[in-house]
């Protein structure tokens, strides 16, 4: 069987304008394609990922038009979709000024005092 | 031997920006000198630390010319570590993530490291001990 990994997201919108996407996102879709057995927690920052009606859209250097622009909350939204457990500290999103009706669903709430028990549940936690 | 160990190390940081990859070759130094086999995942920017293409340079501010100035260049230091594990019979499986090397263009290194995907790194995590990631923050 497959070692559960949990993904600790933390730092947020790295490079997300070149990647057309969050990288540790990018590589559980890949990983989990993979057979990895891997779930996301987004944590600090991060929970901003998980907000509808962003728009990273109309970015352009002269002529240079980007098309494709990141699509985060789609992606973590995929991720729930391919049966990935995506955690979210309660809060980072209180602390942010966002309410659950601004985030996408499916989502799976934690405390901050509920982590440890979270983290015990892996066999791996890879903080990114 | 028969009860090797072995450690992978997720790397993400590019050379020369900050003190994560020394860390990270440090740490995968003391592993391979205790006799740990290791995997290494480059990912993103730390594709660039085996490009074969880094280059010393003098260093006026220092007075020193190329040669008394002895540039450290971190695609020497993953060459070492090839070597040492060599002579002290470990094995390093460093898998430079492809999708990184071309948006980067980072497609030569110094002996040792190979293409791959996310799919080694699974593999990797599966087979090891234990996994290291060393984000950029």
């Amino acid at each position: 069987m497959a070692k559960k990994i949990l993904q600790v997201v933390e730092t947020a919108y790295r490079a997300t304008l070149e990647e057309q996407d969050d990288t540790v996102v990018w590589i559980t879709h890949a990983m989990k394609g993979s057979g990895g057995d891997l779930h996301l927690l987004l944590r600090g920052n991060a929970v901003n990922y998980a907000c509808k009606g962003q728009d990273a859209s109309g970015l352009a250097f002269g002529e240079k038009k980007q098309t494709q622009p990141p699509r985060i909350a789609d992606d973590v939204a995929g991720l729930i979709g391919k049966g990935v457990e995506v955690y979210i500290v309660e809060e980072d999103i209180a602390e942010r000024g966002l309410e659950r009706g601004d985030l996408i669903s499916g989502l799976k709430p934690v405390e901050r005092a509920g982590l440890p028990k979270l983290f015990a549940s892996y066999d791996q936690v890879w903080h990114w | 031997m028969a009860d090797r160990k072995t450690l992978t190390f997720a790397l993400m940081d590019p050379p020369y920006e900050n003190a994560r990859t020394t860390t990270a070759l440090r740490l995968i130094d003391i592993a391979v000198r205790r006799g740990f086999d290791v995997n290494v995942f480059a990912y993103e920017g730390a594709v660039n630390v085996p490009f074969a293409k880094q280059a010393p340079h003098a260093n006026a501010v220092h007075g020193r010319d190329v040669g008394e100035e002895d540039h450290p260049n971190p695609k020497d230091w993953v060459a070492a570590l090839f070597k040492e594990a060599e002579k002290r019979g470990s094995k390093i499986d460093w898998v430079q993530c492809g999708l990184c090397v071309d948006e980067r263009g980072a497609t030569e290194w110094v002996p040792g490291p190979r293409r791959g995907s996310p799919a080694d790194l699974v593999k990797f995590a599966e087979s090891s001990d234990n996994t290291l990631v060393i984000p950029t923050k």
